[in-house]
């Protein structure tokens, strides 16, 4: 047996460039360096310019009394609390806003897209004017329209006063809507509910395990259990027994007018309805197009094999094509969750105390921090989207087709 | 045209280097005109004409800085800003000056690193609500919905107002005048709070001024005047002066109609004003010689300006009050030009 020996290269200065073994490396390095270069030449751009005016970089300021109230509190701040503590109410209202109006956006958007698709000549034209008009129109548009209307064309706390008032509240007198918000009557929690979440907990678990259970037995045996309306008795059926056996130990709380305002209740302010609303229906149009897609990803052929086995349109829909159109529809999903939740930023439009609107509005401007207040702002965004991509792929990953 | 906050931060990050520092007059004077920094719409403070001209009481004073520059009060950039960012536009070198309604407050002049040229109109906050409400002072307002501009003193004072009395109340923050003024009439908030002035101006600029009554308490104090950044001392020298100046002339009498006839003047101190002794002052700092001639000549004193703006002839009808030359029951009161 003899060995071939291969040529004994000498590695030459050129070949970094030329040879295709080293080239990416090379481009690789060179792009590095010139980054960490421009990095560089900005931060000490920054240092200087900002020594020049006189300023330094320093974040004490987030321990200091802030001295403003904001509106919208998750947790409990007064104009005592400090600079830092106003940041930590403006994110969590920016991830309120950002949590339900994915949920919103999702929901509705499964549902646009779906409808699109619709043999119904005008559901699925009313779908394409849907789509379209949220989709070519400018987000915060919509946002101010959608602010615009609520406070335009609902009553004013004030027109519910008086013997014979002008405008009264709805549901059993439970709910006002006024064009400062709308109030709710929220729960009390008295003694033992504690029990009844545990206990509400546990269904919920049960559930769970129930639709584990049903599923197995199709599988082995094909016997089919009725598994909507057993877990819906789950759901509410021992909640509700317990809630009498403990006494009802939940309760409403009313709201009710008090001077210029409503007092007690749940107030969900004008401003935050129209960011949650306008966010929604714009990223809807976006989903709604994902859906779309995935739907039609899936061949036709899929379709007409499963009512050739007599299954009905809504169960080929959810058993055979929505499964398969997920793992078309989550990837492109993550950058609709994100930008949801940047466009929150927009909040300040309609004076919903973000994050923007406290550590990047007020707080910034009171102390004049615009670079750190702008270091931290760009943290947290960067960190919610990577967190989020984070979640989304761990889900995405389980609708994958497994082995490949 | 609002500035996005992000340019402002962007600028001062990195792609203009050196803003600060000396040499803004010579900056200016080689540029050809004065950048300046006014609110987005206030009615008598700042404000555009039918004929798309900048008006108003700050305004009248970039114009009165750039006549005393160039002997031109139209070599001026207006640059609208909200309250918000302000602070910002001005410390990046968007503008150089900034005449916008701003109070003078320590941490602004400290931390803030502003220098403040002296006070233009002596403020205070005050408070407007429809009469239908039916409240006559703000003692009465516990428990409502107030519309406030963000990044102002006036949410600061806010807050501390209805905390030292015991009240509680709902901000209903907003980004400028005109929306506050939206808002307001939508009944969204029951009262709108700002500076005392711009209430009156607002009011009087609204469909039935009588509608609306701006409760008699005054809960701070606004001394509101220009500023520039910390950094450059001649560049502030000529912003204060020229407002010295002002007021000065009216102390004197001197108008914008009557200039020329003080040409011989028996009083030193006009000529040293006007240039038209053989004293060059206004060399000490690096100006041209009959600059405050000009500024005076084609804006007016401060007694014009503030008729011409804010008084009666403006429909405004603000009471001159402690905004009067101190030789007029005002505290209006200049250092000599000597
Ligand atoms: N003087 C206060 C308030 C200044 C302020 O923002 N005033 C309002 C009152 S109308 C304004 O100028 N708005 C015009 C605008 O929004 O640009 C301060 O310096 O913080």
């Amino acid at each position: 047996m003899s060995s071939v020996k291969a040529p004994v290269e000498k590695f030459r200065l050129g070949m970094l460039l030329g040879d295709t073994r080293y080239r990416s490396t090379t481009v690789q390095v060179i792009a590095f360096i010139i980054f960490v270069a421009v990095v560089f030449w900005l931060v000490d751009n920054t240092v200087k310019n900002l020594a020049l005016l006189g300023k330094d970089v320093d974040f004490s300021y987030l321990w200091m009394r802030a001295g403003y109230d904001i509106n919208q509190r998750l947790i409990p701040y007064t104009n005592d609390s400090t600079h830092g503590r106003a940041a930590l109410v403006g994110i969590l209202n920016t991830l309120l806003v950002a949590f339900i109006g994915c949920i919103v956006a999702t929901i509705l958007g499964v549902f646009v897209g779906i409808l699109r698709l619709s043999k119904n000549w005008i559901v699925a034209k009313l779908m394409s004017v849907y789509i379209e008009g949220f989709r070519n129109i400018p987000i915060l548009l919509w946002i101010v329209m959608i602010f615009a209307l609520l406070t335009e064309f609902t009553p004013a706390p004030k027109a519910f006063k008086g013997a014979d008032p002008e405008a009264s509240m709805i549901f059993f007198q439970s709910t006002a809507i006024t064009n400062r918000g709308a109030y709710f009557p929220s729960p009390i929690w008295g003694e033992g509910s504690m029990y009844l979440l545990i206990i509400f907990a546990v269904s919920l678990a049960a559930i769970f395990f129930f639709r584990r259970y049903a599923k197995k037995l199709q599988e082995e045996t094909g016997k089919n259990l009725p598994k909507f309306w057993i877990s819906l008795a789950i759901f509410f059926v021992p909640t509700t027994l317990f809630y009498f056996l403990l006494g009802s130990p939940i309760t409403l709380e009313y709201p009710y007018l008090k001077g210029f305002n409503f007092k007690d209740g749940l107030y969900v302010r004008n401003s935050f309805i129209a960011l949650t609303l306008a966010l929604s229906l714009y990223t809807s149009a976006f989903i709604g197009e994902i859906v779309r897609s995935g739907i039609l990803a899936i061949s036709k052929g899929q379709t007409e094999a499963a009512s050739s086995l007599g299954l009905r349109p809504g169960r080929i829909m959810n058993l055979i094509i929505l499964p398969q159109a997920l793992r078309v529809i989550v990837p492109p999903m993550i950058s609709n969750y994100l930008n949801l939740t940047k466009n929150s930023s927009l909040a300040i439009a309609v004076g919903y105390m973000d994050v923007r609107g406290t550590l990047g509005g007020i707080t910034l401007n009171q102390t004049g921090r615009e670079l750190e207040s702008m270091l931290l702002l760009m943290g947290f965004y960067l960190c919610v989207s990577l967190i989020v991509s984070a979640i989304i792929n761990y889900f995405n990953r389980s609708f994958q087709i497994k082995g490949m | 045209m609002k500035k996005s906050l992000f340019l402002s931060v962007a600028a001062i990050v990195g792609f203009t280097a050196g803003v600060a520092a000396a040499g803004t007059l010579d900056d200016t004077i080689a540029r050809g005109h004065v950048k300046c920094g006014v609110s987005t719409g206030s009615p008598g403070f700042s404000g555009v004409d039918d004929s798309g001209k900048n008006v108003g009481f700050d305004v009248d004073y970039c114009r009165a800085l750039a006549a005393a520059i160039f002997n031109d009060p139209m070599a001026v950039k207006f640059t609208p800003l909200s309250s918000s960012v302000r602070f910002t536009a001005l410390a990046s070198g968007e503008v150089d000056i900034l005449a916008r309604n701003t109070t003078w407050t320590y941490s602004r002049d400290t931390d803030l690193k502003q220098t403040f040229l002296g006070v233009t109109y002596y403020d205070g906050q005050g408070f407007m609500a429809k009469t239908s409400l039916g409240v006559s002072s703000t003692l009465e307002l516990d428990g409502a919905t107030i519309c406030i501009q963000v990044g102002t003193t006036t949410e600061l004072n806010l807050a501390d107002y209805f905390k030292a009395n015991g009240m509680t109340y709902e901000p209903l923050p907003t980004s400028d005048n005109a929306e506050s003024k939206q808002q307001y009439l939508a009944g969204a908030c029951d009262a709108y709070t700002t500076d005392a002035s711009a209430l009156h101006g607002t009011r009087i600029n609204m469909e039935n001024p009588d509608d609306h009554i701006v409760l008699p308490e005054i809960v701070s104090k606004e001394p509101l005047g220009p500023l520039v950044r910390h950094g450059d001392d001649q560049w502030a020298d000529v912003g204060r002066w020229v407002l010295n100046a002002l007021v000065i002339a009216e102390e004197k009498g001197i108008t914008s109609a009557n200039i020329d006839s003080f040409a011989d003047s028996k009083d030193a101190e006009i000529h040293r004003l006007l240039g038209t002794g053989d004293d060059d002052m206004m060399a000490m700092m690096g100006m041209p010689k009959d600059g405050m001639y000009n500024a005076i000549k084609h804006v007016g004193n401060y007694g014009e300006i503030f008729e011409r703006n804010l008084g009666a002839t403006s429909g405004i009808n603000i009471e001159r009050g402690v905004n009067n030359s101190w030789t007029n029951g005002g505290i209006l009161y200049s250092p000599p030009f000597r």
